[in-house]
């Protein structure tokens, strides 16, 4: 019984032939009883049973006879409330009682493939919206199970039947069976093909602030993080990396590393060499003294500077991403024209957790343990480097201490799955926050030479945005990006709201051995700050107010253009302000969802000081509230640190900042008063974990530039004094 | 062979006197909820209660905590009945998470030195600890759902 397939279809037949089978994947929410160790928990496989435990009408959901409602999820719950937001769509449709709802990442299985991703991952703000159809399909067959099953008991026609608050009940004659009750019984119906969704004025959960199911763990330490898993006979190993990006290794000693008490083994992997010792401080003392040299040569001249004249220089390769109008003409003939320069530099993820990855690869098999954003990924690299098949490979999802698509990538599991091989033994891999910051896949730097033009009337009529900059997909999907386009550089900039008539965009790929990844609202993260930025600056050129010039030219982007009136209402856009206060406005569509900020800052001491950013968000159908607000909280704080604090610098073809301490994150006394407002739509759900990053910078530094007159290019903001 | 007070237990330590208090709690005695954020006391994820007062584990070395009494997340309340906890509840603070053990114990702390804290003091307090995913605002409102629920816990006795 511990191998049961979870395709939709076949489950249902197979339970019930074999008397109900449990399943468990690895679950989070039922490690209550034991604070301490978490090793029983997280070896939890499948545990068979010779009674009924569940009805598993797909790999969704199963009920069990004491009517707790068990929901997998397929996204990585990262703190976005995916866990919650995922959970609500299934037990909406499948009428349960939401507090007998339990909630768990799921184990990898093709049932939880992201339509919109292809694959299972969580990334790109995709889960509501890419699961919207198939989750609540998957509760709707519960549902429409237990009301057969209550009709068959009853003998009476199912129409007759309704299903409400995990109870079906049979109004005339007053008859209620839980769904505890029902299971066994639901248990042997065939599976429907079809079912009704529900319309949304039948939501029940959906649109109602529920609060998240991991709350309660994440008050007592209760969660298990990546970091937590503790299998019996492990070793904890931490690995000695390159400071050079393009560095290899030349040669290392092992020798003064093993003395140290509790390292065990001194290996080399791919990434370096790693040391592994019966806990961490003790593979970290070893990989200190660790006697190691690495071959830098040709990769110790890249710096910051020579990386800005690349780009500049590649500015001459650039392609059009898009042409309308004539630009060449329009700016020779617009009343007045502006040129700027913007740049951004690269930035890390810093997720709170470490990056860290557990793997125990057996003869027959292997298990990830991993608080990872890309299971179908991690499977495949453990199938590459144990030459075992998927079957024999499990991913094992824990919480994501942060993720913000740093834990889309592979680094860490390689780590774990290469060390635990060779080891033969269970290994978790703990990077220290020095190899995390030092060794990321960061927000890709970018240089854009922009030129803009504005008629008479003061309105723009000509807009250029050459982009130069480093391609994420590049490196990850190079066949993707042969013709030197790439959509992850140019979103947020080809697709900008406003009905200019002249427009060309253009992108030259430049790459270096510094690698870039997706960062929290990808490409979105950079433009929406230099499109918007500049937007003001023509604005001003053209003697307008900011929101009034959106405005008029948002008449075809009226999404657009409710959330920039929303957020200037609440904002209270034109109002006086204290002295030396000023606002700023942006408004930026990304993830099918748009957000609108205003920003109130001033100048003190000489750096700016942002007190109130209002913010608001169509992000279509509204599933919970509280949670979006909650996204947009922590996406503008997110925001604020790129647009306020650190930047990722190179010298010496080294990444220079090390730690919190010289790459520093936003502080809560720094941290502005947040208003976030819900534009009340029924349209189908975008994204919410990255939308609300976009507009921040820009909004912020127009501010800036509306208080001093100065216009804000790069990133982070510094005061000229 | 060492002794570390912890949650009003003594407990057995096979490691060495300078490891930090940090991994002797998460690997030593298994007490996963004090997290690892950077090793250099810059973050907060790692702060434990010393003596009632908060202490960067992750720069604490074990040698010089013994006899004394600390109390980690693990052992503030059996029951998520610690006020601050009420109020990290009721304000649904956390995100990811991983930080919250070290911003609940810190605001433990200040709650116990200071039960009717100013707001200069919170945020003085509070920002020792980071918080990636943003729950800043939250943290302001839960602390102050926190005074208001220690002020009615102390009308009660």
């Amino acid at each position: 019984m511990d191998k049961i397939k979870l395709s939709r279809r076949d489950f249902l037949i197979s339970s019930a032939a074999a008397g109900g089978g449990l399943i468990i994947g690895f679950s989070l929410m039922a490690c209550d009883k034991d604070t301490g160790s978490t090793t029983s928990d997280t070896n939890t496989g499948a545990v068979p049973s010779m009674d009924f435990d569940q009805f598993t009408p797909n790999a969704w959901l199963s009920i069990n006879s004491d009517d707790t409602v068990i929901i997998r999820v397929g996204s990585s719950e990262m703190g976005q409330g995916t866990l919650t937001g995922m959970a609500m769509l299934i037990a909406d449709e499948l009428d349960a009682d939401w507090s007998r709802v339990q909630a768990e990442h799921a184990p990898i299985d093709e049932a939880f493939t992201n339509p919109i991703l292809g694959r299972q991952a969580t990334g790109g703000s995709t889960a509501i919206r890419g699961f919207w159809d198939v989750a609540r399909k998957a509760g709707a067959t519960g549902r429409e199970l237990l009301l057969q099953a209550a009709a068959l008991q009853w003998n009476v026609d199912v129409s007759e039947c309704r299903a409400r608050k995990g109870e079906v009940i049979h109004q005339a004659s007053d008859r209620h069976l839980r769904y505890g009750e029902l299971a066994e019984a639901a248990a042997k119906l065939p599976v429907p093909e079809d079912v009704f969704l529900k319309e949304p004025e039948e939501f029940v959960l959906i649109g109602q602030s529920i609060p998240r199911l991991d709350t309660p763990d994440k008050v007592n330490g209760q969660a298990v993080f990546g970091m937590d898993v503790d299998l019996p006979g492990m070793l904890t190993a931490t690995v000695a990396r390159c400071p050079v990006k393009g560095g290899k290794l030349k040669r290392f000693d092992a020798t003064q590393a093993l003395a140290v008490p509790g390292v065990k083994r001194v290996v080399e992997i791919s990434a370096g060499v790693a040391v592994m010792a019966e806990h961490y401080w003790a593979a970290k003392k070893g990989r200190d003294v660790l006697d190691i040299e690495w071959d830098t040569e040709g990769h110790d001249h890249l710096d910051s500077a020579g990386i800005e004249a690349q780009f500049k220089a590649a500015l001459d390769n650039e392609l059009i991403e898009r042409d309308d109008g004539d630009i060449k003409q329009s700016l020779a003939t617009a009343a007045k024209t502006l040129e700027a320069v913007y740049t951004v530099p690269y930035q890390a993820h810093v997720c709170m957790e470490p990056m860290n990855a557990t793997a125990d690869v057996h003869a027959d098999g292997c298990d990830v343990y991993a608080p990872t954003q890309a299971q179908t990924s991690s499977q495949h690299t453990a199938m590459r480097i144990t030459g075992l098949e998927a079957d024999q490979v499990k991913v094992h999802t824990t919480f994501l201490g942060g993720g913000f698509g740093r834990r889309s990538e592979q680094d860490f599991i390689i780590d774990a799955v290469e060390c635990s091989k060779l080891a033969g033994q269970p290994v978790k891999v703990i990077w220290s926050r020095e190899d995390d910051i030092m060794h990321d896949q960061y927000r890709p730097a970018t240089y854009n030479q922009m030129r803009g033009g504005v008629d008479t009337q003061g309105r723009i009529t000509a807009w250029e945005h050459r982009i130069a900059g480093p391609s994420i997909m590049a490196r990850l999907a190079p066949a993707r990006t042969k013709d030197g386009h790439d959509w992850a550089s140019t979103e947020g900039a080809k697709n900008i709201p406003y009905d200019i008539v002249n427009q060309r965009v253009t992108y030259a790929m430049s790459n270096t051995a510094v690698p870039v990844g997706f960062w929290r609202s990808v490409g979105s993260s950079q433009n929406a700050f230099i499109t918007e930025c500049f937007f003001d600056e023509l604005a001003k050129l053209a003697g307008r107010d900011p929101l009034e010039a959106r405005l008029e030219l948002m008449v075809d982007h009226p999404r657009h253009a409710a959330v920039a009136k929303l957020a200037a209402e609440k904002a209270a856009w034109g109002s006086p302000l204290p002295e030396g206060h000023a606002r700023g406005i942006a408004v930026a569509e990304s993830f099918g969802s748009y957000t609108a900020q205003v920003a109130e800052v001033s100048i003190e001491k000489g750096a700016v000081r942002v007190h109130r950013i209002t913010c608001a968000v169509d992000c279509g159908m509204a599933v919970n509230p509280n949670s979006i607000r909650a996204q947009m909280e922590g996406a503008i704080v997110y925001g604020l640190t790129a647009t306020l604090k650190g930047a990722i610098t190179i010298a010496d073809g080294q990444v220079q900042q090390r730690n919190f301490d010289d790459y520093p994150l936003l502080r809560l006394d720094e941290c502005p008063d947040i208003d976030v407002h819900i534009i009340d739509s029924q349209q189908a759900p975008g994204g919410v974990g990255e939308p609300g990053v976009p507009p921040t910078a820009p909004a912020v530094a127009n501010a800036v530039f509306a208080l001093t007159g100065q216009p804000v290019r790069s990133l982070p903001i510094r005061i000229s004094s | 062979m060492l002794y570390l007070n912890v949650n009003g237990q003594r407990h057995e330590l096979a490691m060495e006197p300078d490891t930090p208090l940090l991994w002797a709690l998460r690997d030593g005695l298994k007490l996963t909820g004090t997290k690892f954020g950077c090793g250099i006391a810059a973050c907060g994820s790692c702060v434990v209660l010393v003596d009632g007062k908060p202490v960067r584990s992750c720069v604490t070395t074990v040698s010089a905590v013994i006899g004394k009494e600390i109390t980690t997340i693990e052992g503030l309340s059996s029951d998520r009945s610690h006020p601050v906890q009420q109020a990290w509840i009721d304000e649904e603070v956390p995100q990811c998470g991983y930080c919250q053990s070290g911003q609940i114990l810190t605001a433990a702390a200040l709650l116990e030195r200071n039960p009717n804290p100013t707001e200069a003091d919170i945020e003085s307090a509070m920002s020792e600890v980071l918080c990636r995913c943003g729950t800043y605002p939250r943290i302001r409102s839960a602390m102050k759902k926190a005074v208001a629920l220690i002020t009615d816990k102390n009308k009660e006795v």
